[in-house]
């Protein structure tokens, strides 16, 4: 296989910042004593008059954004997806989600593949929590390309939008002169007809790997990157469950209220399928190097190759 | 301030004092207490202190008012409402199922509302973000205003807030305090103590003014210490009476979170019926 660039979608979400703040002045980025790590250090260096480092308080940065928001500006607000769903979460739900405000959130470092940090840090609950919020945006780029445009994308939009990016360097497999995004729509990766993989965030590329395997013994999976968590593009789950016959969904958060609770429901409702999940299965991660956290978590391409073998 | 502004300051505040009544009543629930002890500084705010536009509630370059303790939501609906951005025959219909006027503050809902607010110490925080962006945006009219209740200063979320607003230097910031000295547990200094608040406000970067919340000559001064702009934000800490100027109410927990039945509204519209002819003979 050729050299593949590899890029984590925090350094992404940084990058598109700086991009987008050129032409757009309302733009401003919030940061709780991160900016190094979720490398809105970029923005900082670039704009520091519209860089406002609020210290380690994450409720008050959330708030903050919201008032910000209220006099006509983007706020984007920064921290670990641990602290910015998790530790602000009210803040997140009653001051912005609850009067609708224009605030982005920008969570980096999800899931497991934190890595040595261990489970302190290793938030695997934002999406459920998240997506609990009426009309909040849940969005989990997979690799640089979708990622910078989903910053954009989440710019445009108005009302709040919760961004989750990774800290671990992953492939870009999209190619950036033939891609568009759009919040809401997912986007079919391979073509097959045997098993559906729906995946989200750097569960999409390992999908993949799974993909070309399971091609290999004769299966045709069907892998569907889900970007948007929330609102659940439900035109292309349902049609992939009803021509693919079986549903596995990959993401790397809690199998519990995430993106395979969220087509589980859909497919319960209207088109019940055997359906499988991969994720982290309701208990807390540990330290440990990010990839081989992914393995021990059955998080890696094996697992999805296992998944699917239950099915099909 | 001349003695007809003073009286007619009083007048408005009973005004809002009756709209507490009127809207607790109809609610048969909400938060007449601390909604009565900030009746007062509502008066103020918006007959006096604001530059706002009742028929432009959603004027860009208006100040911008946060009820941090947004379980006062009746006294500002009622300063509100006789300020005219709706009318004051609504106010019996807070908290009622389908009514604009929700228990605690909708900015999407209610005219004049600028943040939707009644998880305490969020408003603060909201506000200080309001200011920032001020700054920010250069519009250098609009000051922003935050009301927040002395057991609502528990919650640490308000000292972030506080030392966002001191790192920014935002001086179009002012945040009041009312400090009525009870919550639903009973006196704040048993619940938590918190004095004292003025040091901590001063050693947080806070220009501290301490007034008689029921007294207009010194909220005046206070807002005119606070109209300075000295480079760092103002705290106008106001001494007040949870309960002020409904007799059994006054300096009385139970009232913090229950309406007034039939009998006890009656009585009280009596008691301000008779304050406000009292004010009004001296015009």
């Amino acid at each position: 296989m050729s050299e593949v660039k590899k890029i984590a979608t925090r350094d992404s979400y940084g990058a598109a910042l700086v991009e987008l703040a050129k032409d757009h002045p309302d733009l401003v980025v919030l940061d709780a004593d991160l900016a190094a790590a979720t490398k809105t250090g970029v923005f900082k260096k670039a704009y520091p008059d519209r860089h406002f480092d609020c210290g380690i308080a994450e409720g008050n940065m959330m708030a903050a954004a919201a008032g910000m928001a209220a006099m006509g500006l983007v706020p984007f607000a920064s921290s670990f997806a641990m602290f910015a769903a998790g530790r602000a979460f009210e803040q997140v739900r009653n001051s912005i989600g609850y009067p609708h405000l224009n605030v982005k959130i920008g969570a980096t470092h999800g899931g497991i593949s934190v890595g040595e940090d261990g489970a302190s840090h290793q938030c695997c609950e934002d999406f459920a929590l998240m997506r609990s919020i009426p009309g909040m945006t849940v969005l989990c780029p997979s690799d640089d390309v979708e990622a910078r445009a989903a910053v954009k994308a989440a710019y445009e939009h108005k009302g709040p939008v919760y961004l989750r990016f990774g800290r671990l360097a992953l492939p870009v497999f999209h190619d950036e002169a033939n891609f568009h995004f759009e919040i809401g729509k997912g986007e079919q990766l391979t073509e097959g007809n045997d098993v559906a993989i729906i995946a989200t965030g750097l569960e999409v590329n390992e999908a993949l790997i799974a993909a070309e395997q399971l091609k290999n013994e004769g299966i045709q999976a069907r892998v569907i990157n889900l970007c948007t968590v929330k609102p659940l593009d439900e035109e292309i789950v349902l049609k992939a469950a009803r021509e693919c016959g079986a549903v596995v969904t990959c993401e790397e958060h809690s199998v519990l209220g995430g993106l395979g609770e969220a087509v589980a429901g859909l497919l319960g409702e209207q088109c019940p399928t055997k359906m499988r999940r991969v994720g982290v299965k309701d208990v807390f991660g540990h330290s440990g190097p990010a990839w081989e956290l992914l393995e021990q978590f059955g998080l890696r391409s094996d697992a999805i190759v296992a998944a699917v073998k239950e099915l099909v | 301030m001349t003695k007809q502004e003073n009286l007619a300051l009083q007048i408005a505040a009973c005004k809002v004092r009756m709209g507490i009544i009127e809207s607790t009543h109809g609610a048969k629930a909400g938060h007449p207490g601390g909604s009565l002890s900030a009746a007062d500084l509502f008066a103020y705010l918006y007959n006096k202190e604001m530059r706002i536009d009742p028929s432009n509630p959603k004027w860009e370059d208006r100040d911008r008012f946060v009820l941090s303790k947004g379980h006062t939501a009746p006294g500002l609906y009622s300063a509100l409402a006789y300020r005219g951005f709706f009318p004051v025959s609504d106010l019996p219909t807070l908290r009622h199922i389908d009514s604009y006027l929700q228990g605690h503050p909708n900015m999407n809902t209610v005219p004049g509302v600028d943040m939707s607010t009644g998880s305490l110490g969020q408003g603060v925080s909201a506000a200080a973000g309001m200011a920032k962006a001020v700054k920010y945006l250069h519009k250098d009219n609009v000051r922003v205003y935050t009301l927040l209740g002395d057991g609502e200063i528990e919650e640490g979320e308000v000292w972030e807030a506080f030392l966002f607003a001191a790192k920014y230097k935002l001086d179009n910031l002012c945040v009041i305090i009312d400090l009525n000295g009870l919550q639903i547990d009973g006196p704040t200094r048993e619940v938590m103590p918190t004095d004292p608040v003025d040091a901590k406000m001063r050693d947080f970067g806070f220009r501290t003014v301490t007034i008689n919340g029921h007294d207009f000559a010194q909220i005046e001064d206070a807002f005119r210490y606070f109209h300075d702009q000295t480079g760092a934000p103002t705290a106008i800490l106001m001494h007040t009476t949870k309960g002020k100027g409904v007799s059994y109410m006054e300096n009385q927990v139970g009232w913090h979170g229950k309406a007034p039945n039939d009998e006890e509204y009656k009585i009280a519209m009596e008691e301000l019926n008779a304050q406000m002819a009292e004010l009004e003979a001296q015009l």
